[in-house]
């Protein structure tokens, strides 16, 4: 392994620029003339907008223009789309109601979007804001998950009783007959709870028209610019994707919510040519808690059934999920195929059948955030496995082992063909770095001092590098999910690769580079990775589902068989030897039992100049593009071990001591790996302990703010243990099967069995606040003095 | 509208404008100086800090003709002579950033930190002391490493403790 | 934010003048809650009169058996305050934990009092110590000067120039913080001075700050933690939220309470 290598710690090429104050992020993009947009939004959760007053506004200072839904109408501006079709279990298509991208006619939650002004300086913006007149008439609101199926009141008049779909996966039958011959059935109700994304930098976006041209140009805080390239092309109707460029810069955090496109950038790149200036929009962050895409909101009830010996038989599983008041871009394919497929865990199950209803109610849009249905899939699975370990009296981490898959491949009774994995190595290395054996110890040293102490295990599993095309179109999805790459080499030898992932903090900058230094044997800062803008890179997928090292770096590498077999040729005419006689390694072409070689970069330069070789017979130069098509999902899997203590007094919990081992295959740089673990724990004790999205009755988002929406903070976190075992994933050249999410899914069921394991009982939702905490602890306390 | 007159990253600048600039925005939108960023609007998650006078403020909460005559150092200001600072290496070192939208707030609060404790900070101390930060890529693990570090570095007099322009 | 014009007087008496001359002005003193609310577009001022050059209003002294911090004092310079971690150390404790270290560095002493925010530290400490709030027109003590949530006994234009705190024998505060903002949750202030005893509740009230009577008549008989066992404050006219209703808080109050006092006799573990 080389110093910049595979494998290799390499301290990250993008951060000068972060630490030096010189990152570029959208709203640091400014351009001549510069407009700023307002958006006016909806104080109520559901009304009917009986008119619209713009006139005094529009009279106001600074005023350049103000448009709703009407004018996109005029234009023929199309609503946003969602790109992932489910069907009923009958057959028949998800029922879904229009998204304009501003209200036209009704609005659905607070914080919809109204109209826009665009002024010269965004005060003026808001000013006028307030000047418009929006006649509504209020409505009733559904808010509630449970209750929103066949509520009075209906958000969109294309699904009635307020159900997008009736889903399902899994064998009924087969399920219902195990569940008939178990010994013992588990049964638990759950709710994960909705969770706000809150990446650092809110969401923003700069709109701008060149009239010369005819080309519109898009700065946007993007995941995916192409992805967002070709729905405002070809659903949206801003421009056909040749006079439509689309950047997506410096993005500051995404985990999902970047994913998608919104209305805002939409209006933006529209008003720009509408107003003959560039249009800036950026989010405050209240904005962000009412707009943003949220995640989570399940409501679930969960069996689990098995036999005299503790074995597993199967498990039926019935969600509603929130999807809000909009599909969003992907939201229909979260609570389906990235969940119900999970189920399974690391476990052999026989048989699983899994019912799913969809819902609209009146609030923000729920899509994927980090994990997206995989940590709700294991949070199901990890409760279930550990409360039925509790009440079969077996030992937790024991009771998984007995259950693991042992045998690799497995097909699960929920599409997944799992490809390898070795779980107990993991749980065993876990239980160490945890001193599992000291843990008695431990708890009596918690109860002398009035403290309630607990451990919790999770055995995650999750499917990623999503994912093959063939295998993603059959189950609804409107796009492949391939990755493209382009590897262009200069005359000197330096290397730029083009890629369709985004980096938003997972440092492509960096690994892409060391997968290219260490297979073409030059130095990592002769490599540049270039990524985020539509007029630079051909086409490309973007980066959310931990797809970009598995997907993303398989196409770079598929790229790079394609320059190093064009360099052999070419080194063949330069060596004068037969091209099957070169080989190359450590940045040398050689000739098989000779001395005679040829450098990376001089042959680069050979190629260029093509002096030796005729250019009829052998095209000059050296760049090779390629598009990788998965063959299988990836499965990380791992164990996470959290141990607590309680105070019951307070209700305060503080997270002791974390274990975590992963199996993520391949590692390419293990700082990012491990740093893209602390972060997923993170985002997941945040969901565990302290983060909850919350409407009122009246579908007023109460958590707006970082004065109510609990974020976690450095005290709240202990510093994690993070270990790993590698089974290299079979089905991608570099045998990598993905880290991003892994940390969000393993969390936060590790966090609660420990809690419940503290309290002695099962009584406790998401989040585990100190007053729910308190609360809980009041009736350990009083159970234990019954007894 | 009102002048104010401030030194910014050893610079003097002055300038005409309304009052209800924040300190944020005239260094954002009038100098250019972008590395100072804003993640809320209630004062808590610190992207926006900036030294005034030597001591970490929320630049969000400031309005510019408020600290008219003071002096400013911005996360462009903090590496002299093209060196980096120490607190800037311990980040690159320790993966003390992911998308780095936090970061120039984060070494900022970072430096603060060692100018009101001292070089020897243990995890606790860091931790709580980053009250005003919010990161929501790292958990904040390689954050805490790396002030710890930055801070043993910055007593080495590998850098000065505090910016002249401070 | 509305637009306002700007003044920046270079003494109380200055500043007392400009307020009387301008129509809806505002004090602005550390801004870390009049701006955010500007900023939202919930407060509105024509003007906005800084106090942060006015000398006057600035420091801290010992004065025999007072400790007097001037209105302009930052929580950071409270803290830091050898002064007042010497005389009171419950207090430098107190301003030490307010907000964050950077919110610190610019909040003040005079705005926080001013602001009579239900959830802010300062209060109870008044309360409790049995402060006096000095302004350019009056003296008032702390029962005179909360009069309720965000509401003081400041007249229109009136300016608060210097908090003077009695010195105790014994102080101690201990806060639960909401988890997500930070700010007191609850917050309890103890104080002994002579035969006098005081225990001030911050972040829980309905009304704002207010004593404790029963705790602090078990601790009369005694002043350490132990007798505060058993002793529950009632749920009724306690603050209820999304992160903790009136049972829970009131429960919080009598958990800190005791804190308070095992500080304030030096047994805080």
């Amino acid at each position: 392994m080389s110093v910049t290598g595979i494998g290799a710690a390499v301290r990250r090429k993008e951060d000068h620029r972060f630490i030096t104050g010189q990152g570029r992020y959208t709203d640091d993009v400014n351009r001549p003339g510069q407009a700023h947009a307002y958006f006016l939004r909806s104080p109520h959760a559901h009304a009917k907008i009986k008119s619209i007053d713009t006139k005094a506004a529009a009279g106001m200072p600074g005023v350049l223009g103000i448009f709703t839904g009407a004018d996109l109408a005029i234009d023929k501006i199309g609503g946003l789309i969602c790109g992932w079709m489910i069907h009923n279990k009958d057959g028949s298509p998800m029922r879904a109601g229009p998204h304009p991208a501003l209200a036209q006619g009704k609005v659905r939650y607070v914080g919809d979007h109204v109209a826009v002004v665009v002024a010269e300086t965004l005060a003026q913006a808001k000013d006028a804001a307030e000047a418009i007149a929006v006649d509504y008439q209020e409505l009733p609101a559904v808010v509630d998950t449970a209750k929103a199926a066949g509520a009075k009141t209906v958000v969109h008049d294309e699904a009635p009783d307020n159900t997008v779909f009736n889903w399902h996966l899994g064998d009924k039958d087969a399920t219902e007959k195990a569940f008939k011959a178990a010994k013992h059935v588990t049964k638990l109700d759950l709710v994960n709870n909705r969770l706000v994304p809150n990446a650092m930098e809110p969401r923003a976006a700069v709109g701008d028209y060149d009239a010369g041209d005819g080309v519109f140009t898009l700065y946007t805080t993007s995941q995916n610019p192409h992805v967002a390239r070709l729905v405002l092309s070809a659903f949206i109707g801003i421009a056909p994707e040749n006079k439509l460029r689309v950047i997506a810069p410096d993005v500051g955090g995404g985990f999902g919510s970047k994913i998608f496109i919104y209305a805002e950038e939409t209006v933006c790149v529209w008003a720009a040519k509408k107003v003959g200036r560039p249009v800036k929009w950026t989010a405050d962050r209240t904005e962000a808690f009412l707009s943003d895409a949220h995640g989570r909101d399940h409501v679930t009830h969960a069996e689990l059934a098995t036999d005299a010996e503790g074995k597993i038989l199967a498990m039926r599983v019935h969600t509603t999920a929130n999807l809000g008041a909009y599909l969003s871009t992907f939201s229909s394919s979260v609570p389906t195929y990235l969940y119900a497929p999970l189920l399974s865990g690391q476990y052999d199950i026989p048989a699983i059948y899994c019912e799913v209803d969809a819902v609209y109610t009146n609030t923000a849009p729920v899509d994927a955030y980090r994990g997206a249905g995989r940590p709700e899939a294991t949070f199901v699975v990890e409760r279930l496995i550990e409360v039925t370990a509790r009440q079969l009296g077996k030992d937790p981490a024991k009771f998984r082992m007995l259950n693991y898959i042992k045998k690799f491949p497995h097909q699960t009774p929920v599409i997944m063909m799992y490809d390898t994995g070795n779980y107990g190595a993991s749980m065993k290395k876990a239980l160490e770095m945890i001193d599992y054996k000291g843990l008695g110890k431990r708890k009596r040293d918690s109860s002398r001092a009035s403290k309630l102490r607990g451990i919790g295990f999770s055995s995650y599993i999750e499917a990623c590098g999503i994912a093959p095309s063939a295998a993603v179109g059959s189950l609804g999805a409107g796009v492949g999910l391939w990755e493209s790459a382009e590897v262009r080499v200069n005359p000197v030898g330096t290397v730029e690769v083009l890629t369709g992932s985004h980096s938003h903090g997972q440092g492509h900058e960096t690994t892409f580079a060391q997968l290219v230094s260490d297979r073409l044997g030059i130095p990592i800062d002769n490599v540049s990775i270039i990524h985020g803008d539509t007029d630079k890179v051909q086409m490309g997928m973007g980066t959310y589902g931990s797809r970009s090292g598995a997907v993303g770096m398989s196409a770079i590498f598929k790229a790079l068989d394609k320059v190093i077999a064009k360099g052999k040729k070419v080194a063949a005419h330069v060596l004068e030897a037969d091209e099957a006689d070169i080989d190359f390694a450590d940045g040398h072409f050689t000739v098989k039992g000779t001395d005679r070689k040829l450098d990376f970069g001089s042959c680069a330069l050979q190629a260029y100049v093509a002096h030796k070789f005729n250019g009829q017979e052998l095209e000059p130069g050296l760049k090779e593009g390629a598009f990788y098509d998965p063959t299988n999902f990836t499965f990380p899997a791992g164990v996470h071990i959290c141990e607590v203590e309680i105070d019951p007094d307070t209700g305060v919990t503080r997270i002791d001591r974390w274990a975590a081992v992963d199996d993520f295959g391949n590692v390419i740089n293990p700082m990012i790996v491990e740093g893209q673990v602390h972060g997923g724990i993170a985002q997941g004790v945040g969901q565990a302990l302290l983060e909850g999205a919350r409407y009122n009755a009246d579908g007023q988002l109460v958590t707006a703010s970082f004065m109510d929406y609990t974020m976690p903070r450095a005290d709240d976190l202990p510093s994690f243990e993070v270990g790993m075992t590698v089974t290299p994933c079979p089905s991608n050249p570099l045998g990598i099967k993905g880290c991003g999410e892994a940390g969000a899914i393993a969390s936060p069921p590790a966090v609660i069995n420990a809690i419940t394991d503290a309290l002695g009982h099962e009584d406790i939702a998401m989040p585990a606040t100190p007053q729910a905490v308190w609360r809980a602890a009041q009736k350990s306390i009083s159970r234990l003095a019954a007894e | 509208m009102a002048t104010v007159s401030l030194t910014v990253n050893g610079k003097a600048v002055t300038a005409n404008i309304d009052p209800r600039t924040l300190l944020v925005q005239f260094l954002r939108e009038n100098l250019r100086l972008t590395g100072t960023h804003v993640g809320c609007d209630t004062s808590q998650c610190g992207a926006c800090l900036v030294h005034l006078d030597g001591k970490a403020v929320k630049s969000c909460t400031t309005l510019a003709v408020a600290v008219d005559g003071a002096s400013v150092t911005t996360i462009e200001g903090l590496a002299a002579d093209g060196a980096l600072h120490p607190m800037q290496e311990a980040f690159r070192e320790h993966h003390g950033l992911q998308c780095g939208f936090c970061t120039p707030g984060m070494i900022m609060s970072a430096v603060d930190m060692v100018n009101r404790r001292g070089h020897q900070l243990d995890e606790k101390t860091i931790r709580e002391d980053l009250d005003g930060n919010i990161c929501r890529c790292t958990g904040y693990h390689n954050i805490v490493k790396a002030i710890a570090a930055g801070a043993e570095a910055m007593g080495k007099g590998t850098a000065p403790v505090r910016q002249a322009a401070e | 934010m509305y637009a306002f014009t700007y003044h920046k007087p270079t003494s109380a008496r200055q500043a007392a003048t400009l307020l009387a001359k301008k129509e809806d002005a505002k004090i602005l003193a550390g801004g870390h809650t009049l701006l955010p609310t500007m900023k939202q577009r919930l407060a509105s001022p024509s003007a906005l009169v800084d106090l942060g050059a006015c000398a006057d209003l600035k420091g801290i002294a010992r004065k025999g058996r007072n400790i007097v911090i001037g209105a302009m004092t930052t929580h950071a310079e409270v803290a830091d305050s050898a002064e007042v971690r010497e005389a009171i150390p419950a207090l430098a404790l107190l301003a030490g934990h307010i907000g964050d270290p950077h919110v610190r560095h610019r909040g003040t002493i005079g705005g926080s009092v001013a602001n009579n925010d239900p959830a802010a530290d300062y209060p109870a400490a008044l309360l409790a110590l049995g402060a006096t709030v000095v302004t350019n027109k009056r003296k008032l003590t702390a029962e005179e000067f909360f009069t309720g949530l965000y509401e003081t006994a400041l007249e229109e234009g009136e300016i608060i120039t210097k908090v003077s705190f009695p010195l105790a024998s014994k102080a101690g505060y201990a806060k639960f913080r909401n988890p997500a903002s930070r700010y007191a949750m609850v917050g309890v202030f103890v104080a002994k001075r002579g035969s006098e005893i005081r225990v001030a509740v911050t972040g829980a009230g309905e009304g704002g700050v207010f004593r404790w009577p029963e705790a602090e008549a078990a601790l009369k008989a005694r002043f350490a933690p132990k007798s505060l066992d058993g002793l529950k404050h009632t749920a009724k006219g306690i603050n209820g939220d999304i992160h903790a209703d009136p049972e829970y808080r009131a429960h919080l109050i009598g958990v800190m309470a005791k804190q308070a006092v095992a500080q304030a006799t030096g047994k805080a573990g």
